[in-house]
This record gives C-alpha cells, sequence and structure tokens, in this order.
C-alpha cells in the first residue's frame, strides 16, 4: 500500500510482524512497516471482526493498535520500531489471561 | 516547544509530556532525522529542526512517548512511560495538545486503504513513505494541496484530487480577503500549490458531496457524487481524506475548561483569555487545542501564556510581561488575520455532519449514523445518553473519532443547534491505562519527587498536533 522512498541502508533492523521478519529503518514507527506489508491491516474489529489498518497516524483514531512484545492494543503509529521487535496484529477482544502472561 | 522555551527563558522548571516518540508535533513530526527530505517537505518543515535543537538545550525535563490520562487541578498530571505510570506535580499547566483532522464519516471509511491525509504526509515525514500506486486524494483545505505537491515532488502519482470544497464558497470568503492580505505570504504560498496541482496535469473534480469506499477487506474502488449530479466509480487502491482541522479538546474537556461553539470552525474550542489561560486558574491552553490558528500561531501563542506563567509564578513582572508580549501580539495579530478567510473559504460541506444510515459512526464500538438516529428520537437525549444506550463514544478512542457526529445528528433529529447539545462528557482516563500500569503508580509517587523538586513546575502536555 506504501512504499520507502530510499532503502533503509545499513542501520536497517528486523522486527516480525505476525513470525515474518520484516526490514525496518531506525525512528520510523510499527504502523509505517505494517502499511508497507502485502497485508497492510493491524487488527480485527472485536465488534464485527472486521481488517483495519492505520488510518490517522497521530494517536487519536486507535485503529493501528496490535500486540508489540506481548504487551496487547499498542498504538503503533506512537511508538518507533526496534531491532528484534515482536509484533502480532490483534484479532477480535482481548483476553485477561493473555493479559496476565 | 515554544512554550518550554518561553518558560526555561524565565528560569521555570519545565515538564514536557509529549505522547509522540520525538519533539515537534505533526507539523514538524519527525524533524530531527528527516532531513534526506527537505527538498520534498520544504523550508516550513525544516524551520523546526533548529526549534527542536534548541528546545533539546534548553533543560527542560523532556518525556517523549509519555500517555497523559489525568490530570488533576492543582495540579497532578497521571502519566504512563515504557509501562510505568508516575505522578508529575506542577503549579501551572500549559496544555498543548494541538489539533486532530476533522473525523469524516463516509460509507467506506474504515476500510484498510482509506487514511487522512494528515496520516500520509506523517508517513512521508516519519518514514519517507508514499503510496505505492496512483492515490486518490478527497477534501478540502490546505493540507490536502500541500500534501499533494509535496507527493509530486517525492515522485509519487496521483489519480484525482476530489476538491470537496462547496462551490462558490469564494463569494462567502471574499469579504475577508482584504484582512487576509496581511497574511500575504500564506495566500501567495497557497496559490503556489493550486497552480503545482494544474500544471502537473491531475485530474481535479470539483464540487464532489458525496464519496463511498467500496472494498471487501481493503479499498478497491471509490464512488463520488458532484453537487451536479455527475457519478463516477473509479478503481482506487489509496484513499486519502481530509476536511479541515478541530482542536484536540480531550485533556480541557476532562477539567471542566469552558468551551464555546466556534461556529466559522465548526467545532468547540476551549475558552481562554489574551494570555491563553482557561476558565480554571493556572490551566492555560496554547496553540491550535486553543482553536484553530495554524504552527505559527500556535508558537506565538505558547510563548503568551508562558510569559503569564512566569508572572503567576513570580519570575516577572506584570509590567515586563506586558512589554515583552506587545511584538508577540503584533505578529499573531498578523497571523490570525488570515483565518477568517482560511475559514469562510474552506467550510466543511454539510453532508460531513449527516452521514447515510448505513454509515459507521463510531469506528471503535462500529456503531452506525442510523442506530443513533434511532435513539435520537426517543426523549431528547444528549450526547452521554447516546453514548449509554448505544457504546457510540465508549471505545478505545473515547469518542475523538464520532463525538462531533454524534452532536450533529441529534443536533439534526431533535432540531437543536450543536452549541446548545453538547459534547460527550469528557473523563478520565484520557487513554487506555492498564491495571499494571495503574499498580506501578504506587511506588512512582514515593519515587519521584525528590529528585525532580516541582515547586516552580511547568507542564507542558504537548498533545497530537503542534
Amino acid at each position: 500500500m506504501f512504499r520507502k522512498l530510499h532503502e533503509p541502508g545499513p542501520g536497517a533492523l528486523t522486527i516480525t510482524i505476525d513470525g515474518v521478519s520484516v526490514s525496518a529503518e531506525p525512528g520510523e514507527s510499527i504502523a509505517a512497516v505494517l502499511l508497507r506489508q502485502a497485508e497492510p491491516w493491524s487488527r480485527l474489529t472485536p465488534v464485527t471482526q472486521s481488517k483495519r489498518a492505520p488510518y490517522c497516524m497521530m494517536g487519536v483514531c486507535f485503529d493501528c493498535l496490535a500486540e508489540v512484545d506481548g504487551v496487547a492494543s499498542v498504538q503503533t503509529c506512537l511508538k518507533p520500531v526496534c531491532d528484534g521487535m515482536r509484533v502480532v496484529r490483534q484479532t477480535g477482544k482481548r483476553r485477561i489471561g493473555a493479559l496476565i502472561a | 516547544m515554544a512554550a518550554a522555551l518561553a518558560a526555561r527563558r524565565h528560569g521555570l522548571q519545565v515538564i514536557v509530556i509529549d505522547d509522540q516518540p520525538a519533539p515537534g508535533g505533526q507539523i514538524w513530526r519527525s524533524v530531527e532525522m528527516a532531513a534526506r527530505r527537505d527538498n520534498i517537505l520544504g523550508p516550513a518543515y525544516v524551520e523546526g529542526r533548529a526549534v527542536a535543537e534548541a528546545f533539546r538545550a534548553s533543560g527542560v525535563i523532556y518525556q517523549p512517548g509519555a500517555q497523559l490520562w489525568q490530570v488533576e487541578l492543582g495540579f497532578r498530571a497521571f502519566v504512563s512511560r515504557d509501562r510505568q505510570a508516575q505522578v508529575i506535580e506542577a503549579e501551572a499547566v500549559i496544555l498543548a495538545t494541538g489539533a486532530q483532522e476533522r473525523p469524516v464519516p463516509f460509507p467506506g471509511w474504515t476500510l484498510p486503504g482509506v487514511l487522512t491525509v494528515g496520516a500520509a504526509q506523517i508517513l512521508l515525514k516519519n518514514a519517507g513513505q508514499i503510496p505505492t500506486g496512483p492515490v486518490w486524494i478527497a477534501g478540502s483545505g490546505p493540507l490536502p494541496l500541500l500534501y499533494t505537491v509535496q507527493l509530486l515532488r517525492a515522485g509519487g502519482q496521483v489519480a484525482g484530487y476530489l476538491d470537496t470544497t462547496p462551490a462558490g464558497q469564494w463569494r462567502a470568503a471574499l469579504p475577508h480577503l482584504p484582512g487576509a492580505l496581511r497574511a500575504w505570504g500564506d495566500l501567495v504560498k497557497g496559490l503556489g500549490w493550486t497552480a503545482t496541482l494544474r500544471t502537473s496535469k491531475t485530474p481535479v473534480i470539483r464540487g464532489v458531496i458525496e464519496i463511498e469506499a467500496l472494498g471487501k477487506e481493503r479499498i478497491e474502488a471509490l464512488r463520488y457524487r458532484t453537487k451536479d449530479g455527475a457519478m463516477a466509480t473509479v478503481e482506487a487502491k489509496t484513499l486519502l481524506v481530509h476536511e479541515g482541522v478541530v482542536p484536540s479538546l480531550h485533556a480541557a474537556l476532562s477539567l471542566d475548561c469552558t468551551v464555546a461553539w466556534h461556529p466559522a470552525q465548526d467545532c468547540y474550542a476551549p475558552v481562554v483569555d489574551r494570555w491563553g489561560e482557561s476558565s480554571q486558574v493556572n490551566l492555560f491552553i496554547a496553540g491550535d487545542g486553543a482553536g484553530i490558528a495554524g504552527a505559527k500561531a500556535a508558537q506565538l501563542r505558547g510563548e503568551l501564556a508562558a510569559l503569564r506563567v512566569a508572572v503567576k509564578l513570580g519570575r516577572t513582572s506584570e509590567n515586563a510581561a506586558a512589554l515583552a508580549a506587545r511584538p508577540i501580539r503584533r505578529k499573531l495579530g498578523r497571523e490570525l488575520a488570515g483565518r477568517p478567510f482560511l475559514d469562510a473559504l474552506f467550510k466543511p460541506r454539510p453532508q460531513i455532519f449527516a452521514p447515510t444510515d448505513e454509515t459507521i459512526v463510531c469506528r471503535c464500538e462500529e456503531i452506525t449514523a442510523g442506530e443513533i438516529r434511532a435513539v435520537a428520537k426517543i426523549g431528547q437525549p444528549g450526547s452521554n445518553q447516546i453514548k449509554a444506550a448505544t457504546r457510540a463514544g465508549m471505545g478505545p478512542c473515547q469518542g475523538r473519532q464520532c463525538g462531533y457526529t454524534v452532536t450533529r445528528i441529534l443536533g439534526a433529529a431533535q432540531n437543536r443547534p450543536p452549541s446548545e447539545v453538547g459534547f460527550f462528557h469528557i473523563r478520565p482516563p484520557l487513554k487506555p491505562v492498564t491495571l499494571g500500569e495503574l499498580a506501578s503508580l504506587d511506588q512512582s509517587v514515593t519515587a519521584a519527587p525528590k529528585s525532580e523538586p516541582q515547586d516552580r513546575g511547568v507542564t507542558v502536555g504537548q498533545g497530537q498536533a503542534e
């Protein structure tokens, strides 16, 4: 859906999205990386299980929520990537068990 | 940043709470790391780098990536950062929460591939990325024009520009033109963008009154209708929308700051005095959060607020502040001169406020306009009753995306002006907070205060924009 104007270069780092390794550039948000993927969505809604993708990129719509390093409902548009970060797309409602784990 | 810098110049201790990962708000988002894109983003963006540098060097206690979820008068700010909550005490607070794009509900606006123009511009600033293929841009106002110009400079393609500015609105704007000439620099800039759009041969469709995004799991096509009744369905992989900006008010509303309906801007704005002080003592609101006036005015209003805080906390005299304020107010006057013209020229089309029954209004809880209308006719509910009855406004965004639409739908159904219907009652937490974060508060209350003396503290909550 989106493409970078430049290659991330030697400083590139790697994060995983649903277990798949993808390249990212230091400083960019997780949501920006999500929007470059063939599947650019971040979550399924709790009510109708519809796909949502980052929409506002400034922290006011909450459609870019995903699980990041085990923490649910992270606003990925506000969170910069770090090397080795594990991002999991969120599907439906959060469970209490998942929060405790 | 301007408020923080000015407060530091008066020797105040300043803590800046920023929900963004780096200084610059949205106008200067990622300005410290985006030098390779200076040619695309232009000089007004590049200017922010020096400000960010001065800000970093000013001695403010800067807390990026911090979520402000509650403010108590007096003041105590509750903030989460890296899953750790803390309480910050301050004698004065300057809310610099900026603006957000006006929510624009239409069928399909929740589909992946539909983003705001602001979002696309942030992606360009933060990640140096542009839409893969030709993109549709629909909306009204300076930002879609500016972004189109930047996108073309970056080598992007625009499938078409759907101008939703109501036809003939320039007539209403014309009387404000003489005043706006004081801000001629901005007018010249705007004309330049329009000229670029023309010479680029981008297809421009004017007088668009309705848009609809079609697709199953992401946008596949776009349908639009113009005032003249022309309708078209076109292939679309990305659609960017923008219908102006509104102040980010949640923090101010949660503190019961008096707000007033701003008819020219179709939104609420806090009532503030000429220094930016709200109806709550020592609580200031600067920047677009105090009413839309643009990035340059935001800095000036930040400086004024900081000056007044310095007076109230005994760091400067009334006379010295009045003297220092004079040139700032002169510049501010120039900045504000163009605003009535822009407000009239880009007044949002009425269709935004009356979405069709099947349109989702509350993105979080997936509540449609029809569901809200059905309840709107039972008695005469206000926004809060609608929230209780339908769950609209109860999701994680806390009404940031549906608040105004709910107000408008109720107003139309009950034949009341939006000023009378009112907005949702906003309560903490302003952002979702986990039980773990709440539990972590206990430790931070005992640990934090001694290491960071707060006796002259000013907290600047730098929020979504500016």
